[in-house]
């Protein structure tokens, strides 16, 4: 949709209820995002958490903000800064979810890790509350 | 020459008005702050089983009501887009109230939630999940009051028929407000 000043002058069209039903059918998704851990499978539950995100991410980057009505040139800088949020992440991630590689161990993870899981599966009351060292553990 | 109106709202030598060139030049670097600390949660989520002792604790109702809540603000937010776009600027200005009134609500759902949690001693010290928690939420409840107040100035500008050019500048900030919240709220509410 191109600029509102633009269209201001009453060759726009009333697109109300367009919008209400793609409000719906988000509101439709949220609720499948929300039952999903309820069937207890883990796939399903990724699934309907981030699968239905990236849709509904997609549905409000489309319709509500029109992005696919914008020049070209907002596509490649958009995409170009989602770019940079992935070069982070595989960049980084290799040191931070793994504790050991070739050459290195990350020994104090590794305890870390090790004594939370032992501390919490050995309670039953499900009333546990953090009380770790604040990431001592990176 | 004289200028009737500031230049970022008339001027379009990028193919689009400079004002919401601008919009969306902060949207991508707004994507690499909110990136930085989701893709961070992320890799220390999957680095970290222990996690999931701490993640069980978050509310999935506030978190599920608040998606409602921002989903819907985004609802009135385009409404008012469009209703600025047939040139009804009274009409504009309520439904950006009314988003207004989403971002309030959306707060206050926050504050119980938060109030709840530090009371039973999960504050932003606990853990470092706490501390992630803590921030990334933190930081998009700035946005949100940001948004809010931004868009009572913006309101208050749309129901005298003025500048209603920005009522779609600030609908497109808020969508991102609320695409933000729409990737928090797996990561924080559902994924435990």
């Amino acid at each position: 949709m191109a600029d509102a000043a633009a269209h201001a002058h009453g060759e726009h069209h009333d697109h109300t209820k367009h919008y209400v039903k793609i409000w719906a059918i988000l509101l439709v998704l949220l609720v499948i995002s929300i039952l999903g851990p309820e069937l207890g499978n883990q796939a399903i539950t990724l699934f309907t958490a981030f699968g239905i995100a990236v849709v509904k991410a997609g549905m409000v980057v489309y319709y509500f903000m029109h992005a696919g009505d914008e020049p070209k040139y907002v596509h490649y800088f958009i995409t170009t800064a989602l770019a940079f949020m992935f070069l982070f992440f595989f960049a980084v991630a290799p040191d931070v979810m793994r504790h050991e590689g070739t050459n290195w161990r990350n020994d104090a993870a590794k305890e870390f890790i090790a004594s939370e899981m032992a501390k919490h599966e050995g309670e039953h009351t499900g009333h546990d509350k953090g009380t770790s060292s604040g990431g001592a553990h990176h | 020459m004289a200028m009737a109106k500031p230049i970022a709202t008339t001027r379009s030598a990028a193919g689009m008005s400079t004002g919401k060139l601008a919009v969306w030049w902060l949207i991508a670097s707004e994507i690499v702050i909110f990136g930085g600390v989701l893709a961070g949660y992320i890799m220390h989520r999957l680095g970290h089983p222990d996690w999931a002792y701490q993640a069980v604790h978050t509310n999935t109702m506030a978190g599920a009501t608040n998606t409602f809540v921002l989903l819907t603000s985004s609802l009135f937010a385009v409404l008012a887009h469009n209703a600025a776009e047939m040139g009804d600027g009274k009409k504009a200005a309520k439904f950006l109230y009314l988003t207004v009134g989403g971002a309030v609500m959306f707060l206050i759902i926050k504050s119980f939630e938060w109030t709840y949690e530090i009371s039973h001693g999960y504050t932003i010290t606990a853990s470092t999940f706490w501390a992630f928690y803590y921030t990334a939420a933190g930081i998009h409840a700035m946005h949100v009051i940001v948004g809010a107040l931004i868009m009572i100035w913006v309101a208050g500008m749309a129901k005298r028929n003025v500048e209603l050019q920005r009522v779609e500048l600030i609908g497109i900030y808020w969508h991102f407000v609320d695409l933000v919240w729409i990737f928090l709220f797996p990561l924080l509410y559902i994924a435990k």
